[in-house]
């Protein structure tokens, strides 16, 4: 079991107050523990934490690029095991390095299957550039390049579904969490980083600055994500759905009417056909997955 | 301090950034009322609530008063109060 | 022993005996048989390294990165596009003071889409901030590799190296060949000991981002070690003279110079043509030399100004194109400053793009265009298809 008493990801680094992507990372490395190498994308983690010379890492810690953290994490894999060495390998990159520009370096990786644990922290959109749309964004949400207007609802594509894709290429371990539950993404953590081969787990993180709500409720909108239907947490053992959070859902509205990047879809009038759609959205993730209780 | 060949820094020393002095709004403890579950540790971003005395206390000079801990404090035993200044 | 070896299956030897613990590659024309070769050396356990099979040039240099950020000494090669598809890594790699060393088979860039050889690929990342070589001879690039990592992993100098020769022209090209003995290597290039790397027992946070407050210092100390690895060269040159018999420290190589009037630079595999021109326009009364530049990054300005001063005329002979520059390639442009001296005219030709072979006849009419004071020009155009 993993000692969640040490602190991995220090205080000082320069996450807005209330940063769900800052939680995260502190529940990630409880969960990888001390023996830990961390390959970072470029993101508002990256830039929040390691402002030279002042670094929030604990745990050995590299950076390169954007889109290429998966690939830096196979060669430190590959030159981990021709010394005999046995650290675990962390990525920890944010969505538009997951889901957009960084795919064809996880894809590689991933084949390839290095030892190695890919974590996606899901705040569903550029947020270090300024709240631009990703592959994360989910239907309907008004970003800084999907913004809502008279001719728009916002993002008009539906979240891309990475573990699916990282599952398909025989990805051993699969799993989905939030920072609404920070024991869960310790549990998660620690069964991935044991698992020989590329596991993945992509955390729902809210970003209350990008998302337009109260900083201090950055758990309770993680927490309705996962009430209404639209965030799953589950567990994909070897391509099977192995473990789901069950709730007792509530309607989709309860969520979204919280954000700003969703006050388009009730002012001036409730858009009824589009907060149908959304709920349509949750209703499948809970036939897909059996999410009812 | 001589620059660090390839911008690489000892860790964590984001502890020199007294972060602080960013909070508007400050969390007050009622020990009287908190029955120690550990919730606020477990939900800060700023890893700034640690177990001093069997008791968890805030670092005021980590903490950004982002609120988090009393918003979800299961007993309602922290109050966000203004900062004065 | 001398062995007849093509010029990728030398260079695959020269990997070998630096043992590189990390191969990350991903095959392209005309680096292709070297990785091959490579890869048939892990396969048959002549070699003790891991072999990474990677889906992008862009990623074999990431790859390469990570490993050698955790204290492994690495290799890879490419050509033309694939190193432009690296080039956000290679900046990356530089500046994070990694010692890669990576072989360059040049090769034009497209479009249109050739799979020939000029320099427009590694010259083209010139400022990237890689020492960059270029080898005239089979027996040259397999030297030039040992010497690199020598160079590189110095801690005076912790920057990668591009080992350019010319695709197709020595990379398939069959030479005799001295492979360095191992046990001459094993003394001359000692296993890697890493500056900086990733270390549970020691942490440490490699590729932060730089504030305007520290962003320049880090570039000038860049350029610093830049400025040192041309010493460093010269030594680690001097000290694999010693002990091999072939001496590459000298960044610039003169040929037949010191008399000469005329003074033709060029990089890489065209440098024996030249001199085989050289011979001939001499037996014709004309006073010519070749200055060959090794060394192109650090840039060996006090070796050019020193080596062409006695000089009337300088001709580049430019296997590049800097576009829309008024010499139109990139090295005269470089040599002119060096010179820095108005009295001696340089010119630059522009030739052999994308795999035209260039002949000593094409040489004699740089020559000659030179002598007439035409120069900074396009150098053997079929004029008829134009």
């Amino acid at each position: 079991m993993a000692d969640t008493s040490v602190e991995l990801f220090e205080p000082g680094h320069r996450a807005c107050g209330g940063c769900g992507p800052a939680l995260a990372a502190r529940h990630i490395l409880k969960g990888s523990g001390p023996d830990t190498i961390v390959v970072a994308s470029t993101g508002c983690m990256e830039v929040f934490s390691t402002p030279y010379p002042e670094s929030a890492w604990k745990v050995p810690w590299i950076h390169s690029l954007f889109e290429n953290a998966a690939a830096v994490a196979s060669g430190i894999e590959v030159a981990l095991k021709k010394q005999g060495r046995k650290e675990h390998i962390v990525c920890i990159c944010g969505d538009g390095a997951t889901f957009d520009i960084g795919t064809m370096c996880i894809s590689g990786a991933f084949e390839r299957g290095h030892n190695i644990t890919y974590v996606c922290y899901d705040n569903e959109a550029y947020m270090n550039t300024g709240i631009q749309r990703s592959g994360a964004t989910p239907y309907d949400a008004s970003t800084t390049t999907s913004p809502a207007g008279s001719a728009s609802h916002g993002n008009r594509t539906q979240k891309k579904d990475m573990p699916a894709i990282l599952a398909a290429h025989g990805a051993p371990y699969v799993a989905t969490a939030s920072i609404a539950y920070p024991n869960d993404i310790v549990k998660k953590v620690e069964r991935a980083v044991n698992i020989p081969g590329a596991c993945y787990i992509q955390i729902h993180a809210p970003c209350y600055t990008g998302w337009g709500f109260e900083g201090a409720r950055t758990i309770d909108v993680a927490k309705l994500a996962i009430q209404t239907g639209l965030w799953v947490n589950y567990e994909m053992v070897d391509g099977d759905v192995e473990k789901v959070k069950k709730v007792k859902r509530k309607p989709v509205d309860e969520y979204l009417a919280e954000q700003k990047r969703f006050r388009h879809l009730f002012k001036p009038k409730r858009n009824d056909e589009e907060i149908a759609k959304i709920q349509a959205i949750a209703d499948r993730n809970a036939a897909n997955f059996g999410i009812d209780i | 301090m001589a620059l660090r060949i390839g911008c690489a820094a000892p860790p964590g020393n984001s502890r020199n950034n007294k972060t602080g002095s960013w909070r508007v709004f400050k969390p007050i403890f009622n020990y009287e009322i908190c029955t120690a579950c550990g919730i606020c540790q477990s939900l800060c971003p700023d890893a700034c609530i640690t177990l001093v005395n069997e008791q968890y206390t805030p670092d005021y000079a980590f903490c950004k008063g982002c609120g988090i801990c009393a918003n979800d404090c299961s007993t309602d035993a922290i109050t966000m109060v203004l900062e004065e200044k | 022993m001398l062995q007849v070896l093509e010029g990728s299956i030398a260079v695959a030897e020269a990997v070998k005996v630096c043992k590189v613990d990390v191969i990350s590659a991903y095959p392209i024309t005309p680096q292709t048989h070297i990785v091959e070769k490579l890869a048939e050396m892990v396969a048959e356990g002549e070699i003790d390294s891991e072999y990474i099979c990677v889906e992008s040039e862009f990623s074999a240099l990431s790859a390469c990165l990570g490993a050698s950020a955790a204290g492994s000494r690495v290799y890879s090669a490419t050509s033309s596009q694939g190193l432009i598809l690296m080039a956000e890594v290679c900046f990356n790699v530089a500046g994070m003071r990694q010692p890669v060393v990576m072989t360059i088979a040049n090769r034009a860039m497209g479009a249109p889409l050739s799979i020939w050889n000029d320099q427009q690929d590694s010259l083209t990342l010139r400022d990237s901030g890689w020492i960059q070589v270029y080898a005239e001879d089979v027996q040259e690039v397999t030297d030039l590799h040992i010497i690199a990592y020598k160079v590189c992993e110095d801690h005076r100098v912790l920057l990668p190296a591009f080992v350019c020769f010319d695709g197709f022209v020595l990379s398939h090209t069959y030479e005799p060949v001295e492979i360095p003995d191992q046990g001459l290597v094993d003394k001359y290039l000692p296993a890697y000991n890493p500056y900086n790397m990733l270390d549970a027992k020691q942490p440490l946070s490699m590729g932060m981002y730089a504030t305007p407050d520290y962003y320049h210092e880090f570039r000038y100390e860049h350029e610093m070690a830049m400025q040192r690895a041309a010493g460093v060269w010269r030594e680690a040159g001097a000290e694999f003279a010693k002990i091999f018999s072939r001496d590459y420290s000298q960044a610039v190589e003169g040929y037949r110079l010191e008399d000469a009037d005329i003074a033709l630079v060029a990089l890489g595999s065209v440098c024996g043509t030249i001199k085989d021109a050289i011979d001939e326009m001499r037996n014709d009364g004309l006073k010519v030399g070749l200055l060959k530049i090794r060394v192109y990054r650090p840039f060996p300005a006090d070796d050019i100004k020193k080596a062409l001063s006695g000089m009337k005329k300088v001709a580049v002979v430019e296997k590049n194109l800097s576009s829309g520059s008024r010499m139109l390639g990139i090295v005269g442009l470089e040599v002119k400053d060096a010179i820095n001296d108005s009295s001696i005219s340089v010119l630059s030709y522009v030739t052999g793009l994308g795999g035209r072979d260039i002949r000593k006849s094409d040489i004699r009419k740089i020559v000659n265009a030179c002598n007439e004071g035409k120069g900074n020009m396009f150098s053997g155009l079929r004029e008829e298809i134009l």
